[in-house]
C-alpha cells in the first residue's frame, strides 16, 4: 500500500527550514489533508488482518510523518496552540480515565462481595450490596445531624445522644445558629434525603433491568466461550474465577430447567391458591393471638403478684411467632413449585406481612404509653407553676422589702417531668433482631435505644451459634457420629437471605423513626451497618454452604429498594404526627413551651425572615392553592405514565422483530437445502421453460 | 521495542536453545512443556489447546515467528476475524474443524473444574448447540462459531493476553 508523500522522506530536513516560508494555502490543506489520513491509519492498525512485520514498519512510518509534520502546521501563534490543544486533549483523556479507575477503586468492600458472589451466587451477594448501600445512605444522614445539630450544640455533659438534652433557646452562641429550627429541619431533611436517593436508586435499577441479557440469545454458548478471562495469571484469581463460573453455569441452568418444565396448569394453579389460603389463615390466627395477649396483659398490668410468665407473655408470644412462621411459610410455599428467585419474593412479602400485624401492636402500646406520660406531664407542669407561684409569695412574704423581686427562675428548672420525646428515643435505640422484632414491651421498657443495642447484640450471637458453633459441630463430631452430618442432619446452614434482608429493612425504618428523638441513633447505626458488613462477611465464608439451587438474583434490586420505601413511609407518619399535632414536652428538648413543634418554623418566618415572605408563605399555604396543585401532580403522573407504558410497548415490538429476524435467518441458512431442492423441482414449471411451444422460425418473415 | 521483549521472553525460557542473534533465523522450536509454564498462561485451562493451535506441526513447538503470532493474535491489535479463527482452532479439540459436543463437553470440563454434573454437562451442551448452531447439523462449524461469537459482547475482552 503506498500513500504519496507530499514531502519525499530525503530532502525533508534540509527543507524543514524553507517549509515555514513557503508553505501555501493549498499547500497547507494538503499537509493536514495527510497528517489525517496518517492518524487515521494509526488507530485502525489493528484492524487490519497483516502480519505483525508489516503492522510494525508501516505504524512506525505514520507515527514519524505525524510527529513531524504535525508541529509544523500552522504558523506562529496557531502552531503552537494547536500543540497545545493536543497536549492537553491527550491529559485530559488520561485523567479521565485515571479518575475512573479511582472512584472503582474507591467503592469499599467490592473485592469482598466479588469473592462472596463466585461462591455463592448473585442472590446471596446482593444482600451484601444492599448493604453496602444502606452504609453509604446512613453515613450520609449521620453526616447531617452530626454537622448540623451536635456539633453547635457542643456540650458533653450530657449524653448528646438525646432529644431532652438539647437546649429551647431560640439562637445559640456568636453566630446566633438556630438550634431549634436546625433541629427540626434535620429531622425533615433526614426523611426528605432518605425518599429521594431510594427513589432516585429505583429509577436507576430499573433502567438497567429489562430484556437485556435475561433472554440473551447465545447464553450458554457465549458462558462456555467467553466467560474465561485469559488475562487472569494468579492462583487465587483463578481460583475465584472457577467458582464463579461454575456459580453462573448452575443459575442458568436453574432458568433453563424452569422454562422446561412440563405443567400441569390447574393442578398448579390449584395448589397455589390452597397455599395462600393457608397462610393467610396463619397471618390472621398470628394477628388475633397477638391482640388477644396484649389486652389480657393489659390487665395484668392493674393486678399483682404475677408469676414470670404473666409479666413477660406477650415477649415470649412474640418470639415464638417470630420463630415459628417463617419456616411454616417456607414449608407451604413448596407446594407452589415457583422459581426460586419468585419464591424468594413471596417469602419476603409473606413475612413482612407477619411483622406488619406485629407493629401496629407496638405502636400501639407505644402510643399508650405516651398518652400516659403526657397526663403526668399536665401534673407536673401544674405542680411546677404552683411550686413557683409559692416560691415568690414566700420570698415577698419574707423580704420585708416590697421593692425586691425575686431573681427570676426558668419553669423548666423547677421539676423535671417526665421527658417523653427520651424515653421514645430511649426505645427507638433498642431493636431486637429481627425475629424477635416485636418484642413490646410495657412500662417504662419502650425504648428505642435499647431495642437497638439488644437487636446487635442477638443477631450477632444468632450468627455464632446458628451458623458457627453448628459448622464446628458438624464437622468436628463428624468423626465420630453415626451418620454423615455433613450429607444429612443437621450439615452446615445455607445463608438465610430473606431474614437478613427483611432485618436490614426493619432495622433501618426503627432508625428513621427514631432518629428524630434520637439524633445519636445514625451514629451507632453506622457502626452497626460496619462490623455487620465485616461479620457476615467472615461468617458466611467460613460457616455456610451456598443453597442448593443456586439461583441469579433479578437484575434490579427494586424489590428491596420497594420494601424500604414502604418502611420509609411508615416510620414517617409517626413522626410526622408528632411534629404537627402532639405538643411537645414541657420541660426539655428544643422546642419546650411551644404548643406545637412546628411552631418554630412559624416563629422564624415571623421574626428572621422579610415581612413580605410571610404573606407569601401563607399565600402558598391557602387550600384554593393547594388543591389544583394536587391536582396538576396527579395529572402529570396520569401522563408520564402512560408515556412509559408506550415506550415498554414499543420496546416489546422491537424486541419480537428483532426475534423474527434470527428466525428467519437461522431457516434461510437451514433451509437452503430443501428450498433448492422445491426450487428445483419446480424449475420446469418456471417462465422461461414454459409449457408453449417456442415460436415457428418462419414466423418472423 | 515490543520485538524485542518478546525475544527476550523467548529467550529465557531456554536461554542455552535460543540464540539471542536472529539474523541468520535459525530453526529453533520450544516445546510444549517450557511455553507452557509461563506465568501468562499458567493459570489459563486452555493453555495446551493455545500452544497446539499456534504451532506449525500441531503438537506445541513453537517457533520464534509461531511465538509472536500468538501474542499478536492474542494481544488488543489484534482485529475480531483473526481472533474468531483462532478461537474456534482452540476449542476444537479433536482438530476435526467442527466444534462438536465432545469438544463442547471438554471445554465446560475445564471451565467448571467437573463440579458439574454429568445431566448438567448435557444439558449445557445441549443448549448451546442448540442456540448456535445454525446448519442443523448437531455440531458448530466455524460459519456457527462466527456468527455467534461476532455478537458476544465480551469476546475481545477476554480473549486477551497481555505480555
Amino acid at each position: 500500500m503506498s500513500v504519496p508523500l507530499f514531502f519525499s522522506s530525503s530532502d525533508s530536513n534540509s527543507g524543514s527550514e524553507k517549509e515555514e516560508e513557503s508553505m501555501s494555502e493549498g499547500e497547507m490543506a494538503k499537509l493536514m489533508e495527510e497528517v489525517e489520513e496518517k492518524k487515521k491509519l494509526i488507530s485502525n492498525i489493528r484492524n487490519k488482518p497483516w502480519r505483525m512485520k508489516r503492522r510494525l514498519t508501516h505504524l512506525k512510518e505514520a507515527q514519524q510523518f505525524v510527529d513531524k509534520f504535525e508541529g509544523a502546521l500552522g504558523k506562529g501563534k496557531g502552531r503552537k496552540l494547536y500543540a497545545y490543544k493536543v497536549m492537553m486533549m491527550k491529559k485530559w483523556i488520561k485523567f479521565q480515565r485515571d479518575f475512573e479507575n479511582f472512584k472503582t477503586a474507591c467503592i469499599p468492600w467490592e473485592r469482598k462481595i466479588k469473592e462472596v458472589e463466585s461462591h455463592f451466587g448473585s442472590s446471596v451477594a446482593s444482600y451484601f450490596i444492599f448493604l453496602r448501600w444502606m452504609y453509604g445512605m446512613n453515613l450520609v444522614l449521620f453526616g447531617f445531624t452530626f454537622g448540623l445539630v451536635v456539633i453547635p450544640e457542643g456540650y458533653c455533659k450530657y449524653s448528646v445522644l438525646f432529644y431532652g438534652y438539647y437546649n429551647s433557646q431560640r439562637t445559640i452562641g456568636p453566630l446566633k445558629y438556630r438550634l431549634p429550627l436546625s433541629y427540626l429541619m434535620v429531622g425533615v431533611g433526614t426523611f426528605g434525603y432518605s425518599l429521594m436517593v431510594v427513589i432516585r436508586t429505583m429509577a436507576k435499577n430499573s433502567d438497567v433491568g429489562g430484556g437485556d441479557g435475561e433472554d440473551g440469545e447465545f447464553t450458554f454458548a457465549w458462558k462456555m466461550f467467553t466467560s474465561w478471562d485469559y488475562l487472569i495469571g494468579n492462583a487465587e484469581t483463578a481460583d475465584n474465577k472457577y467458582a464463579s463460573i461454575t456459580t453462573s453455569f448452575k443459575e442458568s441452568i436453574v432458568d433453563e430447567e424452569e422454562n422446561q418444565k412440563d405443567e400441569n396448569i390447574h393442578l398448579r394453579r390449584f395448589l397455589r391458591v390452597l397455599a395462600n389460603v393457608l397462610i393467610i389463615c396463619s397471618l390472621g390466627g398470628s394477628g388475633y393471638l397477638i391482640y388477644f395477649v396484649v389486652k389480657r396483659s393489659q390487665e395484668f398490668a392493674n393486678m399483682d403478684d404475677l408469676g414470670w410468665y404473666e409479666k413477660n407473655e406477650v415477649e415470649i408470644i412474640m418470639s415464638l411467632l417470630g420463630l415459628v412462621c417463617p419456616p411454616l411459610f417456607e414449608t407451604i410455599a413448596e407446594l407452589e413449585d415457583y422459581h426460586p428467585r419468585i419464591a424468594l419474593k413471596w417469602q419476603l412479602g409473606r413475612i413482612f406481612a407477619l411483622f406488619l400485624g406485629n407493629l401496629y401492636t407496638f405502636l400501639f402500646a407505644l402510643f399508650d404509653e405516651v398518652n400516659a406520660k403526657l397526663e403526668e406531664e399536665e401534673s407536673i407542669k401544674n405542680a411546677s407553676i404552683w411550686a413557683m407561684k409559692e416560691y415568690y409569695a414566700n420570698f415577698t412574704a419574707n423580704s420585708n422589702d416590697t421593692s425586691a423581686t425575686p431573681p427570676p427562675i426558668n419553669p423548666a428548672d423547677v421539676i423535671r417531668g417526665p421527658c417523653w420525646e427520651t424515653t421514645v428515643g430511649i426505645v427507638s435505640s433498642y431493636t431486637p433482631p429481627p425475629v424477635h422484632w416485636s418484642i413490646a414491651h410495657h412500662g417504662n421498657s419502650h425504648e428505642f435505644v435499647k431495642l437497638t443495642v439488644s437487636d446487635i447484640q442477638v443477631t450477632y450471637l444468632t450468627i455464632l451459634i446458628g451458623d458457627f458453633l453448628r459448622a464446628v459441630i458438624v464437622r468436628f463430631l463428624n468423626y465420630c457420629w453415626c451418620w454423615d452430618l455433613e450429607a444429612g442432619f443437621p450439615s452446615y446452614g445455607e445463608f438465610d437471605i430473606s431474614g437478613n434482608v427483611l432485618g436490614l429493612v426493619f432495622n433501618q425504618g426503627m432508625i428513621w423513626m427514631g432518629s428524630f428523638y434520637a439524633p445519636g441513633l445514625v451514629g451507632i447505626n453506622v457502626l452497626r451497618l460496619l462490623s455487620s458488613m465485616y461479620y457476615q462477611c467472615w461468617a458466611v465464608m467460613s460457616c455456610n454452604v451456598p443453597h442448593e439451587r443456586v439461583f441469579k438474583a433479578s437484575k434490579s434490586n427494586n424489590f428491596y429498594m420497594g420494601l424500604l420505601l414502604l418502611i420509609l413511609f411508615l416510620s414517617l407518619l409517626p413522626v410526622v404526627y408528632t411534629i404537627m399535632s402532639l405538643p411537645p414536652s414541657f420541660d426539655c428538648g428544643p422546642f419546650s413551651g411551644k404548643e406545637k413543634m412546628f411552631d418554630v418554623i412559624m416563629e422564624t418566618i415571623d421574626l428572621d425572615l422579610p415581612a413580605f415572605m410571610g404573606t407569601l408563605f401563607s399565600y402558598a399555604a391557602n387550600p384554593g392553592l393547594i388543591i389544583p396543585a394536587v391536582l396538576l401532580m396527579i395529572l402529570a403522573i396520569y401522563y408520564l405514565n402512560s408515556v412509559s407504558e408506550a415506550y415498554q410497548n414499543s420496546n416489546n415490538e422491537l424486541k419480537k422483530k428483532m426475534q423474527m429476524q434470527r428466525d428467519e435467518e437461522k431457516n434461510r441458512r437451514n433451509n437452503t437445502d430443501s428450498t433448492n431442492q422445491v426450487m428445483k423441482d419446480l424449475e420446469d414449471l418456471l417462465p422461461n421453460r414454459s409449457l408453449a411451444p417456442p415460436p415457428a422460425p418462419d414466423a418472423s418473415s | 521495542s515490543l520485538c524485542c521483549r518478546l525475544h527476550g521472553r523467548y529467550h529465557e525460557l531456554a536461554p542455552h536453545l535460543v540464540p539471542m542473534d536472529y539474523t541468520n533465523e535459525p530453526d529453533v522450536k520450544l516445546p510444549l512443556a517450557l511455553i507452557v509454564n509461563m506465568p501468562e498462561l499458567k493459570e489459563n485451562p486452555f493453555r495446551n489447546r493455545i500452544v497446539e493451535s499456534f504451532s506449525e506441526d500441531g503438537e506445541g513447538n513453537l517457533s520464534f515467528n509461531d511465538f509472536v503470532d500468538m501474542f499478536s493474535v492474542l494481544s488488543e491489535m489484534a482485529p475480531r476475524e483473526l481472533k474468531a479463527i483462532y478461537a474456534f482452532k482452540i476449542y476444537d479439540f479433536n482438530t476435526d474443524n467442527f466444534i462438536c459436543k465432545e469438544d463442547l463437553e471438554k471445554t465446560l470440563n475445564k471451565l467448571t473444574r467437573e463440579e458439574l454434573t454429568s445431566e448438567e454437562v448435557n444439558l449445557v451442551c445441549e443448549k448451546a448447540i442448540e442456540e448456535a448452531d445454525l446448519d442443523g447439523d448437531s455440531k458448530l462449524s466455524f460459519a456457527d462459531f462466527e456468527n455467534m461469537i461476532s455478537r458476544a459482547p465480551d469476546f475481545l475482552s477476554t480473549f486477551h493476553l497481555r505480555i
